[in-house]
């Protein structure tokens, strides 16, 4: 017969192994802003090299979750831990993206009086103290990293023009260029395809696919078409809680989630 | 542009400085000028048509002195968006600590001919020197205090305003606030450094006299090898590999962060260089002028600096420089045949820059066209479209 303490400690013993394997660990994570509760609750796990999508309709709180994961924004309450390990509420956005976390803005942001090689450059890891950067110089291993993440974003042409005049498409490539500079283990991305081409969006769900072979990565999305190309483990987010989690057939069937994205 | 693999081969310094057309001309100009000014003040005779009259170098030494105020504006401003409103302070305080030297200077040549105290504490029935002019009879005091006051304090301010993360408009509001007080501080003639007056009637800079053409010619020459100087460590600042941090955080702050930058110690970097700089103009200021009062600390004054800075071409560094030139002769001239008028014509040729020459007078020449300025495109009709909607949206 097992007691009930055996029974909390098998849980928790469950727990601990479920927070092992888990490269992002978001527990019961809650935050308001003056009263309007942006997060409720909110628990979810991703797994190290799993591509996640997150979907959700407009102020469902996608957004403040990235800025909770990036130590833009403090939870109230609740735990984020990266790698089983790393409590990040209590870093800050610099500390955070040099343990290997990069995210991707929904407005593509690039450094745009920079060229394409100098904003892989400036992404490249290492060398962020303010003293070493003044007396960097390129070495052959960085110039070999820029060359192949060039060719892996496709803009080895464009590496001598100014980011400002990249076409959007390019700009979002670039700023996923610069995250996969850092060589983070897990990767943000908010909403990628926003104002892409058809073509662009499909390379696009190509890319990031590539990408989660080797890393785990987060997509914030709307649309429907590119998180079916993605072909992953999708969660819906809903006033700031987890609706339903699963593969997109069986979400989309969920009649909460049909409620919520074509109901009232 | 050339190809990088051939750019990375070079050594950096000589590759920077060999591409950089603005900068050699800066520099060819500054060497030419330290040669041929003190020739043709002390050795081509009076009367001949390239006689430098000796008014002419105090003028060219007051230019130079503000080049490299606005040089060291446009390394913050121009490279990392930081617009101080208030670099003007660092300027006064480097000239404080030369005039407290020159102060010391006089000895007992003074009008109450005290040895030690200066004329205005002895007017005051001070009895002792204050605590803080200890040393200051040493020139080597003056220099150091003239650079290491103005950076403490570009320390102390932007390690609090940065960590702050106060950027924009409210950073700029809270330099003007800075030097406000200072300047209400020096008023005071408690503060011991003359309030009102402030610190004046200079005799000789080591030794030698102020007043002579040969000391003066002295002053004009360190004055441009100083801006040479200042010019070769911005220029390198911003070449490297921080200098491209600075650039891209004037552009997109968050990313930057987000990159894993700590952004507030490159803004405080950058920020206590340029208030050293700022600090050694003031500092060669002084003695050429022959006067330092709390008039320098006027928010006034530290405006029509970053004027300057637009107006040559922000973002170039030699634009500072010749932007500084020309709005000083500007001045020059204006105060001397219309004195009512200068102001209107100041306000008028920062409206203008701002419609007109976006990247300063630098941008418009097209062989300078391509530098590393904020990317202002299109004429002024759309850059003022532009300008409205972006104001619409932070609304």
């Amino acid at each position: 017969m097992n007691t009930a303490e055996d029974l909390l400690s098998e849980e928790s013993r469950m727990i601990q192994s479920e927070k092992a394997a888990t490269i992002l660990y978001v527990d019961g994570v809650s935050v308001s802003f003056d009263g309007f509760r942006a997060l409720n609750n909110l628990s979810f796990y991703v797994e190290p090299g799993e591509l996640r999508a997150i979907i959700g309709p407009n102020g469902a709180g996608k957004t403040t979750m990235m800025d909770i994961i990036t130590g833009k924004t403090r939870p109230d309450t609740g735990d984020v831990l990266f790698r089983s390990e790393v409590d990040l509420t209590k870093l800050d956005e610099a500390d955070i993206a040099n343990l290997g976390i990069g995210r991707k803005f929904q407005k593509p942001t690039v450094f745009e009086s920079h060229t394409v090689f100098d904003n892989l450059l400036l992404a490249c890891s290492g060398g962020r103290r303010v003293f070493s950067a003044l007396f960097h110089r390129l070495s052959t291993a960085e110039k070999q990293r820029i060359e192949e993440t060039l060719a892996t974003i496709r803009l080895g042409d464009a590496r001598e023009t100014l980011a400002a005049n990249l076409s959007h498409g390019q700009k979002q490539w670039l700023e996923i260029g610069m995250l996969l500079m850092q060589e983070p283990q897990l990767l943000l991305v908010d909403e990628p395809v926003a104002g892409m081409t058809d073509s662009e969006t499909e390379q696009t769900a190509i890319l990031l696919r590539n990408i989660a072979k080797t890393r785990s990565v987060v997509v914030v999305e709307h649309d429907m078409e590119f998180v079916r190309d993605l072909d992953c483990k999708v969660t819906v987010l809903h006033e700031g809680s987890v609706l339903a989690e699963g593969r997109l057939d069986s979400v989309q069937k969920d009649p909460r989630v049909i409620e919520v994205y074509l109901g009232r | 542009m050339t190809d990088y693999r051939q750019k990375y081969k070079m050594t950096p310094v000589l590759g920077w400085l060999l591409q950089d057309r603005g900068g050699m001309i800066l520099l060819g100009i500054l060497l030419a000028g330290s040669i041929l000014i003190p020739i043709g003040n002390l050795l081509i005779p009076e009367g001949s048509a390239f006689h430098v009259p000796t008014w002419m170098l105090g003028l060219l030494g007051k230019y130079l002195c503000y080049a490299l105020l606005a040089l060291s504006v446009d390394l913050i401003w121009g490279f990392c968006g930081i617009l101080s409103l208030g670099h003007g302070a660092f300027f006064a305080l480097g000239g404080y600590a030369m005039g407290m030297y020159l102060m010391r200077q006089i000895g007992d040549r003074g009008v109450y001919g005290d040895p030690v105290l200066p004329d205005f504490m002895v007017f005051l029935n001070w009895k002792e020197l204050p605590w803080y002019w200890y040393g200051f009879d040493h020139f080597s005091m003056a220099v150091i205090m003239a650079m290491l006051v103005p950076g403490l304090l570009a320390f102390v301010f932007g390690f609090l305003a940065f960590r702050s993360r106060v950027t924009g408009v409210y950073l700029s509001i809270i330099t003007q606030a800075m030097t406000y007080a200072l300047l209400l501080a020096f008023f005071r003639n408690d503060m011991g450094f003359g309030g009102n007056n402030g610190l004046t009637d200079f005799k000789d800079i080591l030794g030698f006299d102020l007043q002579s053409d040969q000391t003066r010619c002295v002053l004009v020459v360190a004055s441009a090898v100083m801006l040479a100087l200042c010019y070769l460590v911005a220029r390198g600042i911003t070449q490297s590999r921080l200098g491209k941090v600075l650039i891209a955080i004037r552009d997109a702050e968050s990313r930057v962060r987000f990159t894993g930058y700590r952004v507030e110690y490159y803004k405080l970097f950058v920020f206590t260089v340029s208030a050293v700089m700022a600090g050694i103009a003031g500092a060669l200021y002084v003695p050429q002028i022959g006067i330092i009062n709390p008039g320098e600390f006027a928010p006034a004054a530290s405006i029509e600096v970053v004027i300057w800075v637009a107006v040559g071409g922000r973002g170039t560094l030699y634009g500072a420089v010749l932007g500084a030139f020309i709005v000083n002769y500007a001045k020059t001239f204006f105060t001397g045949v219309m004195p009512d008028f200068w102001l209107f014509f100041l306000g008028g040729l920062f409206v203008a820059v701002t419609l007109f020459l976006p990247k300063g007078v630098i941008g418009a020449v097209p062989a300078f066209g391509g530098t590393a300025g904020p990317g202002a495109q299109g004429n002024w009709r759309e850059r003022l479209a532009a300008w409205r909607a972006n104001q619409g949206g932070k609304a």
